[in-house]
């Protein structure tokens, strides 16, 4: 079987550092984002879809597992905050914290049934769970079934940070990405991210070594749901509302196409996956249906041809590792 | 109690679906290695197609039977040749990416073209009207439904594991190298056998017409619940799928009557309490 990725040297110091100085660039042209007059609400919203996707790529790039349900904990984590943030009136700090912590519970308990088994039908796992949460949303009074959440307020952040300023939303926004995005980098150059590769690569034999493996997927699965439900978190405050769009299913194909386009298993695809993907759907709005149909062609396109995706080839191309 | 066994036979006309749906999974799965995410789709385009050959050709359902599934077959047929048969040797996974990219096109066409709304599909004349069983009434196509499914599910059944095209089969699943060199022609074996599985979904659809009309989305969400029979049920054989496929959608029927709230989330209830007890589900070999 071949692998889904082909980055499988471990990270030289040249790798190293041709990644550094992509992450400098990427945090340098976000950063001024905000002096260039493009819209912000669309940055932002990019940048947690972003943050979604690189949360999904730990989980497929590195541990090999395909997950068909990653929009539960982002609406999951959606719908807390903005229960904790509106009802409970907390400060955006706390009302992200629960976000977080409804992700993490979540993520514990589908990562516990999920992981028993293997391959396709884990993905057909994942995508039945997050489904049965959809209708479990869908009727709980806290969530208000088809309208949502709506009105979600931004507040002050720590008291300081007034987040209904769009520059200031931003570039909180901006902080949380890359603190996430940072995070995942660090998980995966760590001795843990070096066995999950393994486990990707050949898992009988990193059983034959003595790892368990299942408690490594385990924690991937746990890392993964928890920073997309930062993502979720901090898309409430983008879009002051959570409602069941951010948990149906189009929305978790809609993850698995960024990754895709991107590159799977890079570090930098996800990020370049969810802008092309963001964009597209705010330049062809107005095609209705026809946007299924392209991200369909899109799909098809990528598996048939493009396997590395946007971010792969280039670096299959020069031969680096981003 | 009337209402009791009417929601039975709901149910039970549910579970036809998932049994004619989840055996077509199984059969594709075993030759091609693949889960055919597209599955929901044809399912909707044989609904599709009957609904067309009645108001553009005025063939009527008895043709449509036949002839839908032999449309939306071939129709397979030619998404496995030009694409799928590409993925051999690759993942699992991208498999499952492809046919759910091929899902979202044939959905987002027919949903430009016919919106969310049903469309009506009448229940043929001979079909129609009902009996009174004594205990309670039943709708002559809500049984011909029910029963023609079995039907179909066992014939499968029997070509699978009785006859010789179906040793074939079974033998090219365990090993298809060998039994190419057996001379017999493996890729149109898969080929034909996705259209098939393809065919079977299709049947479906029609045979769904009349009761849930033609909607572009019929699949959509159909698709996720019959992975969660699949789950539950394994894949490894044809005779567990169909058993688990009716039983499942008689439980739901049951559900729907003691406790409504919960009928559309039992059978994802069900696939966790199976998974966390045997996690290689009810009749499957471990994946």
């Amino acid at each position: 079987m071949t692998a889904l990725t082909d980055d499988t040297l471990p990270t030289s110091p040249r790798a190293m550092r041709d990644e550094m100085i992509a992450f400098v660039v990427m945090a340098l042209l976000l950063a001024s984002v905000p002096f260039t007059g493009v819209y912000p609400f669309f940055v932002m919203q990019a940048l947690c879809f972003a943050l979604l996707a690189c949360a999904f790529n730990l989980l497929i790039g590195y541990g090999g597992l395909l997950s068909f349900g990653h929009a539960m904990f982002m609406g999951t984590a959606g719908y807390c905050s903005g229960h904790a943030l509106k009802v409970w009136g907390l400060p955006p700090e706390l009302g992200i914290l629960v976000g977080i912590a409804a992700a993490f519970v979540l993520s514990l308990v589908t990562g516990y049934i999920s992981i028993r088994r293997q391959g396709i039908y884990f993905s057909m796992i994942t995508l039945a769970l997050s489904q049965l949460l959809y209708f479990i949303y869908l009727q709980a009074p806290f969530t208000h079934g088809e309208d949502g959440i709506q009105g979600i307020p931004q507040g002050h952040l720590i008291g300081v940070f007034d987040l209904s300023k769009p520059t200031i939303l931003y570039y909180v926004v901006l902080v949380g990405f890359l603190a996430g995005f940072l995070l995942i980098y660090r998980i995966i150059n760590s001795p843990f991210g070096e066995v999950l590769k393994s486990i990707r690569e050949n898992e009988p034999r990193a059983i034959s070594l003595g790892y368990r493996t299942d408690q490594y997927k385990f924690l991937a699965f746990v890392l993964s749901g928890t920073l997309a439900g930062f993502a979720g978190a901090l898309k409430v405050f983008v879009a002051q509302n959570a409602s069941l769009t951010d948990v149906h299913w189009s929305m978790s194909g809609e993850v698995v196409l960024m990754t895709l386009v991107g590159g799977l298993g890079t570090i930098f695809g996800p990020v370049v996956g969810a802008f092309v993907i963001i964009a597209m759907q705010q330049y062809l709005a107005g095609f209705g249906q026809w946007v299924t149909v392209i991200q369909g062609s899109i799909f098809v396109i990528c598996v048939l041809t493009f396997r590395r995706g946007l971010v792969g080839e280039v670096a299959h191309y020069f031969r680096r590792s981003l | 109690m009337q209402a009791l066994y009417a929601q039975l036979l709901v149910g039970l006309i549910n579970g036809s679906f998932y049994a004619l749906l989840s055996l077509g999974l199984a059969v594709i799965f075993g030759m091609l290695n693949i889960i055919n995410f597209a599955h929901g789709a044809l399912y909707m385009m044989g609904a599709f197609v009957a609904y067309f050959l009645l108001n553009l050709g005025g063939v009527n359902y008895w043709w449509a039977l036949l002839l839908a599934p032999i449309i939306v077959g071939i129709f397979g047929m030619i998404l496995e040749r030009t694409m799928l048969q590409w993925l051999t040797g690759l993942d699992h996974l991208y498999g499952l990416l492809l046919t759910f990219g091929i899902a979202l096109i044939v959905q987002g066409v027919f949903q430009n073209y016919f919106g969310s709304s049903g469309l009506p599909y009448a229940i043929p004349d001979q079909l129609k009207g009902g009996m009174n069983l004594g205990f309670m009434f039943l709708p002559v196509y809500r049984g011909w439904v029910v029963i023609f499914s079995l039907v179909v599910c066992l014939a499968t059944w029997f070509l699978i594991e009785k006859t010789r095209l179906g040793a074939y089969l079974r033998a090219a699943t365990e090993n298809p190298t060998l039994v190419r060199a057996f001379g017999i022609n493996v890729p149109r074996m898969i080929t034909l056998t996705y259209g098939l599985g393809v065919g079977l979904a299709a049947l479906a659809g029609v045979l769904s017409a009349p009761i849930n009309q033609v909607r572009p989305l019929m699949g959509a969400d159909l698709i996720i619940v019959v992975f969660a029979v699949v789950v539950i049920g394994g894949m490894g054989s044809i005779m567990g799928s169909i058993i688990t496929g009716f039983a499942l959608g008689v439980i739901e029927g049951l559900t729907k009557y003691f406790y409504p709230e919960a009928s559309n989330t039992v059978v994802f209830v069900l696939m966790v309490v199976v998974l966390l007890v045997k996690p290689t589900g009810l009749t499957g070999r471990a994946a």
